[in-house]
């Protein structure tokens, strides 16, 4: 059995408006708009690395969650931005908060990374008690290049968000999860080693459009549920109208799905648990959902008690 | 089956144009990536026809013939 005790985020002050974006890639700001939700976004200076995100946000969850860092049994970084091709940035972050010689696991899957470490770490909370999920990522160093495509310059934010998973205790209980992947289509959304983007928008809409409410229905029929059980919808905030797809998809008032894209865009890893920091507190069931590059899909639920 | 095709993307696209039969619907603006999810149900459902998530692929849908061709294959 686990629990989500609680959820902590940070984004980085900068705010870039649709103006700045539209202004670099030659389109309206009204565009960007229309086509993502988007009005804003934050990004960090040059100089902050994914693990300073990372650190920021868990701080911000232990704080929040009252839980002291020495706690953490197990630490899990999501992010498909990291500097180097290794060591990813979890046994740094680790280490930053004084976690040296407890087990850190990096996830490098972009969007559906947090989804992945919620779930793994519920299944692993029960031998290593309290796992710190983290979600972060520095979208900024892959979009802001001459190279980069318009449709996904405009969609991207930093950010960074956390969750604690602990084996004992907790406000949400978490029920089920099911996960997903199809490397049928890793050429789709790509972050080559040369740092440019490839992102086939269509077929990830296409797939996203299908796939999140598939893995939203699937974790919630295992438990003989049905969407409208369930109070709260948070899922990866890739962009305002797929969000809004996948709420008609699965037969509920969008109200239900949680957004703060117009505020951050697309932060890849970190958006699905910046945007549960921000709606968790007040509900007493939550169904989450990413996906992304992989591709990976999926959803966990988790109730109250 | 083809003037079905074309009231279809007609009706996603919100235009009364009539696309020429290899006409890329994605460069020319008649569709774009959520349109494109659109047309993919309406023709399920005007069809009755179950596109695999293993075709949704926009490759498949790019022109009046290409669609024409894939609902024939799975009719």
């Amino acid at each position: 059995m686990a629990f989500l005790r609680g959820f902590g985020a940070f984004v980085p002050e900068r705010v870039v408006g649709n103006e700045e974006i539209a202004a670099r890639v030659g389109k309206s700001a009204e565009w960007i708009l229309e086509m993502s939700g988007i009005s804003e976004r934050r990004w960090a200076a040059p100089e902050v690395s994914v693990a300073d995100l990372a650190v920021r946000a868990a701080e911000d969850c232990l704080t929040r969650s009252s839980v002291a860092a020495s706690s953490v049994g197990m630490v899990v970084v999501g992010s498909g931005t990291a500097e180097h091709r290794f060591p990813g940035p979890a046994s740094l972050v680790a280490a930053r908060l004084g976690l040296a010689g407890v087990p850190a696991i990096d996830l490098p899957m972009a969007s559906a990374g947090s989804l992945y470490g919620m779930a793994l770490a519920s299944r692993l909370a029960g031998e290593f008690g309290t796992v710190l999920v983290i979600g972060a990522d520095k979208m900024s160093a892959v979009v802001d290049r001459e190279s980069a495509d318009a449709n996904t310059a405009i969609l991207f934010g930093d950010g960074a968000g956390a969750c604690l998973v602990s084996g004992s205790e907790g406000r949400l209980r978490v029920v089920d999860s099911v996960l997903h992947s199809d490397g049928g289509f890793a050429g789709d959304l790509r972050l080559g080693l040369d740092g440019v983007l490839h992102m086939n928008g269509m077929a990830v809409i296409m797939q996203a459009g299908r796939k999140i409410p598939g893995a939203i229905i699937e974790v919630l029929a295992r438990q003989a549920m049905v969407a409208l059980d369930v109070e709260r919808f948070v899922m990866h905030q890739a962009n305002q109208n797929l969000i809004l797809r996948v709420a008609k998809s699965v037969g509920v008032p969008a109200e239900r799905f949680y957004s703060n894209i117009s505020r951050f865009g697309n932060t890849s890893s970190a958006s699905m648990l910046v945007a549960a920091s921000e709606c968790w507190m007040d509900a007493r069931s939550v169904c989450f959902a990413a996906f992304g590059a992989g591709f990976h899909w999926g959803a966990l639920l988790a109730v109250e008690g | 089956m083809k003037d079905k095709i074309i009231l279809l993307v007609q009706h996603v696209s919100q235009r009364q144009e009539v696309p020429e039969d290899d006409e890329n619907l994605f460069d020319s603006g008649f569709l774009n990536s959520f349109e494109l999810a659109d047309l993919v149900e309406a023709i399920e459902k005007d069809f009755g026809v179950k596109v695999p998530d293993a075709d949704m692929r926009p490759g498949k849908f790019m022109t009046l013939n290409k669609i024409e061709n894939y609902v024939s294959s799975l009719s």
